[in-house]
């Protein structure tokens, strides 16, 4: 029999001694996951073949089934928009003010397609190729290769949509190259794509809103998820101007909330993008996939001090011709220009010569934690390094500089208050996607039936990687065309029978979720919630972040239960749950962070082998590089809650390489 | 530096509202705006007091969440968003007003947050092109001069913010409308619809409460993104092309 290296984790008395006090530090062995609904045959066409398969509902009937969408980022607000012109009911929700808030907004790079516009080489085939090996061969091939197959339809609704991308002079969309990939297949607008994107979205689904086709509700936070005989029926959600916690009724509930980045703290997520209701559908039977991976971004403005609320990335495109550098000797606090050549070390040149300063984003980010690791890093803290443009400048001039990256220097200026012309940027990795989320099947349906995920919740088709420009095509790909049709499905195979008003199940949910908050209200400790999130941050940045060990996410594994152990002693809240209490938002958000980190520490503690975002240090080529274990694990983890303070089972979706052989990448 | 803030507190829309004053003190120049305001607000907290409501999500100047007036102008004295405005701006010792943006059609929710729906109706009335998902031809179908394509995406950056307003001695939505209006009407997309939208977005605007624009000018001034005062000239142009027959 194989020896799995993460058998030694289930069932070992040591280990449960040992661990005990955590309830997360072991898990239990579940059955595989058996299918996923994709359908059999050539994988061209399996996304035609599930749409012939799928029932579809009488237009008559639509108007009589109910939809909860909750979210109105790229995925949730097509979704919306979309349901609503087929003739559903709509009732949607997101926290802010308004649905045009939504964190997709702040997306820079821009959206792969593959239209092949430019003649380059580029098809289908080769976006489906380079999602699955970007992913380091952890996704599943049939969602994979239907992203791949949408993509080219969805620059075409946006367009319609009048979607303002770049355009050359003859009047054609332009593209560039983004990620390393060798076709010119991403379409951008500016530096701002995700906001021009989801404008579009919000656009059409203003239309509905305006129409009465979609109940908008915002400022609604959804706090639970309402499961009767085994299916979604709706969710319990707080408007958080009037604090009333209420039950809203549905068909179907489709989660598009995003990811859960900010149980890092810092990160380049919005301030609000939380995890609850992910992390309560998983409470409710949804399986949890790869919470692990997540993704780190090399070129962050740093932190400059405590009181930093969240980073700020900067387009990676800057590596292209800036150069990275720390001082050789560790503790040199001189300015850099006092630095002369040869006291530099110019790290990613010397240990990637044919890759340099252009190495994929996960080995960036580790080099820089390394160097800083060894009091070498730069600006406050040492938790830096220094881009510098001083080489670029003299080579091209300064207007050519200015002309590639004027608004990106002039964004960090605005911050740093320092001249990328003259002194060089300072740099730092930070959290800024998950690829992690939901489990889903083909149909983009979790474990619970009629509950969809979709989007950055869900956790399909970026494996262990995401390639640059990739999110917005996949939340667009899910919301405008995979729910639609396969939703569609689901309600026509599902009798529409209502729940209920006064059915017991709802006034019992409404009680739980109005006691977690009276809780939170009621310990009246001595400690802010941001307190105790940048802790928790903090260790997990440290012990789940750019590299983890055993040791690092045992000691993790430790210390959240005693945080959390904590946060119930000593947590203020001031004020009353009946009012707009930003307070209490976040510290509900919190109650939720500490089980998910958990998750994490453990998926990452069961995981032995490194791949794509998540590095153990344990595992790892000659020269540095992730090694990957396909024998043992390739599998995507989908993690059930099996109730609070008990060990969670792990179901294995063993994935099939039938199109994409697996290799190991080399950058040296 | 140590600084005194006097802070528009206000419980609720229809409750009484007024200043108070709060001293700040070990702020550092790095530190945006709103992370100033975290200081303040974590202070609050420990001493049992209510902190300071303020809308914010994104912090880097692309949600359009945050905006208050600060010292009388809408995001304070930097043409930038409040999130992304830095406290290196202030001198040690400073006495800050922060007030809610101010106009009827924004009410006050709490504190310095205030109700902007009233722009998700104006973009609901008109503020879209008509293209039910799957009905779109070839992307390359319409070429778009880059010339349109430029402007449009200018006008496309608006960020929905609410400083146009704020800043506004009429509390006109103008600005906020003409944006929208230029941004769809230039492209050949939005052609079909160009004379009934302008001719809805305006009615809503005026239904909403927003006041008319006297060329004041203070919105162009005010607007983080830059969006160019010529937009309301095209707005007026536009509806009076839409009101022909």
């Amino acid at each position: 029999m194989t020896h799995h290296p993460q058998d030694e984790y289930v069932n070992d008395e040591r280990a449960q001694d040992e661990y005990a006090p955590t309830a997360f530090a072991q898990y239990q062995e579940g059955d595989p996951i058996a299918d996923t609904k994709a359908p059999a045959g050539p994988i061209e066409g399996r996304w035609d073949q599930r749409r012939f398969e799928a029932r579809l509902v009488n237009p008559a009937n639509r108007r009589g089934r109910t939809v909860i969408v909750v979210g109105t980022g790229l995925a949730g607000g097509a979704a919306g928009a979309t349901l609503a012109e087929q003739g559903y009911r709509v009732v949607q929700f997101c926290f802010q003010d308004s649905p045009r808030r939504a964190h997709s907004i702040a997306a820079q790079g821009g959206i792969n397609a593959a239209k092949n516009y430019r003649n380059d080489g580029d098809s289908i085939r080769r976006l489906f190729y380079d999602t699955v090996k970007g992913g380091d061969f952890r996704a599943r091939e049939s969602n994979v290769h239907r992203l791949a197959q949408v993509s080219v339809e969805i620059i075409d609704q946006c367009v319609a949509q009048g979607v303002p991308f770049a355009r050359e002079y003859g009047g054609l969309l332009d593209t560039r190259s983004f990620g390393g990939v060798q076709v010119s297949r991403t379409f951008y607008a500016r530096g701002q794509t995700g906001q021009q994107l989801l404008l579009g979205a919000y656009q059409a689904l203003s239309r509905q809103i305006a129409a009465g086709n979609v109940e908008m509700h915002a400022r609604t936070e959804m706090l639970d998820l309402l499961v009767v005989d085994g299916r979604a029926r709706g969710i319990v959600a707080r408007d958080l101007v009037t604090g009333q916690v209420r039950t809203h009724l549905a068909d179907a509930v489709v989660l598009a909330t995003g990811g859960y980045g900010n149980v890092f703290h810092l990160s380049t997520n919005a301030k609000n993008s939380n995890a609850t209701a992910i992390w309560r559908a998983h409470r409710r039977g949804a399986l949890f996939a790869n919470p692990c991976f997540t993704q780190i971004h090399p070129t962050c403005i740093p932190r400059s001090g405590d009181h930093q609320a969240k980073l700020t990335l900067m387009s990676e495109s800057l590596r292209n011709d800036g150069r990275i550098w720390v001082p050789r000797r560790p503790g040199d606090t001189r300015p850099p220009a006092q630095i002369s050549a040869a006291e530099r070390d110019y790290y990613l040149e010397r240990m990637y010569p044919s890759f340099g300063n252009l190495v994929p984003r996960d080995i960036a980010s580790r080099a820089a934690k390394v160097v800083c690791d060894e009091g070498r890093g730069v600006g406050p803290g040492g938790q830096g390094v220094y881009l510098d443009f001083a080489d670029a400048i003299e080579r091209l001039g300064r207007e050519a500089v200015a002309a590639r990256y004027g608004n990106l220097f002039e964004m960090y200026q605005r911050i740093t208050a320092e001249d990328p012309y003259q002194v060089p940027m300072r740099i730092y990795p930070a959290i800024h996607y998950t690829m992690g989320g939901l489990w889903v099947d083909y149909d983009l349906q979790t474990t619970v039936p009629g509950l969809f995920a979709i989007g950055e919740a869900n956790f399909s088709d970026h494996g262990a990687n995401r390639l640059g420009a990739s999110a917005l095509m996949q939340g667009l790909a899910d919301g405008y065309f995979v729910l639609p049709a396969t939703l569609a499905d689901y309600l026509a195979r599902t009798p529409g029978a209502p729940v209920a008003a006064d059915h017991p199940q709802i006034a019992e949910l409404e009680a739980e979720v109005a006691d977690r908050l009276n809780l939170l209200l009621a310990v009246d400790g001595d400690r802010t919630p941001e307190s105790f999130h940048r802790e928790l941050g903090e260790l997990l940045w440290n012990e789940c972040g750019m590299a983890r060990s055993e040791a690092g996410l045992r000691r993790a594994l430790e210390r959240i239960p005693q945080l959390r152990a904590e946060f119930w002693r000593r947590i203020k809240v001031p004020g009353v749950g009946e009012e707009f209490n930003q307070t209490l938002e976040k510290a509900n958000r919190l109650v939720d962070y500490f089980e998910l980190a958990e998750l994490m520490c453990l998926d990452a503690l069961h995981r032995t082998e490194s791949c794509g975002g998540h590095f153990r240090v344990e595992s790892q080529t000659a020269d540095g590089e992730a090694a990957r274990d396909d024998e043992a694990f390739a599998y995507v983890a989908a993690w059930e809650f099996a109730g609070p303070g008990r060990p969670p089972v792990l179901h294995r979706e063993q994935l099939a390489f039938e199109h994409v052989h697996p290799t190991q990448r080399s950058y040296a | 530096m140590n600084l005194t803030l006097r802070i528009w507190r206000q419980s609720g829309p229809d409750q009484p509202g007024g200043l108070t004053a709060y001293q700040v003190t070990g702020i550092s120049e790095e530190m945006s705006f709103l992370e100033m305001l975290d200081t303040l607000n974590e202070e609050l907290i420990l001493r049992g007091d209510q902190p300071v409501a303020f809308d914010h999500d994104c912090r880097e100047g692309i949600c359009g969440a945050c905006g208050m007036v600060i010292n009388g102008q809408a995001h304070g004295p930097e043409r930038t968003t409040t999130c992304q405005l830095h406290m290196r701006h202030f001198s040690d010792g400073d006495t800050i007003d922060v007030e809610p943006w101010r106009s009827a059609a924004f009410p006050v929710v709490k504190d310095l947050v205030v109700d902007r729906s009233a722009f998700d109706r104006i973009i609901g009335s008109g503020g879209y092109i008509t293209a039910p998902t799957g009905s779109a031809p070839d992307a390359h179908a319409v070429p778009v001069p880059k010339e349109a394509a430029d402007l449009a995406f200018e006008h496309a950056e608006c960020i929905g913010c609410g400083a146009c307003v704020a800043a506004c001695p009429n509390g006109s939505a103008m600005l906020f409308t003409a944006a929208k209006v230029v941004h769809l009407n230039v492209l050949p997309q939005g052609a079909p619809e160009r004379r009934g939208r302008v001719r809805s977005m305006v009615a809503a605007m005026d239904a909403e409460g927003f006041g008319g624009c006297t060329n004041t000018g203070e919105c162009a001034t005010a607007c983080p993104k830059g969006i160019g005062l010529n937009a309301i000239g095209t707005l007026n142009r536009e509806f009076l092309r839409g009101g022909r027959r």
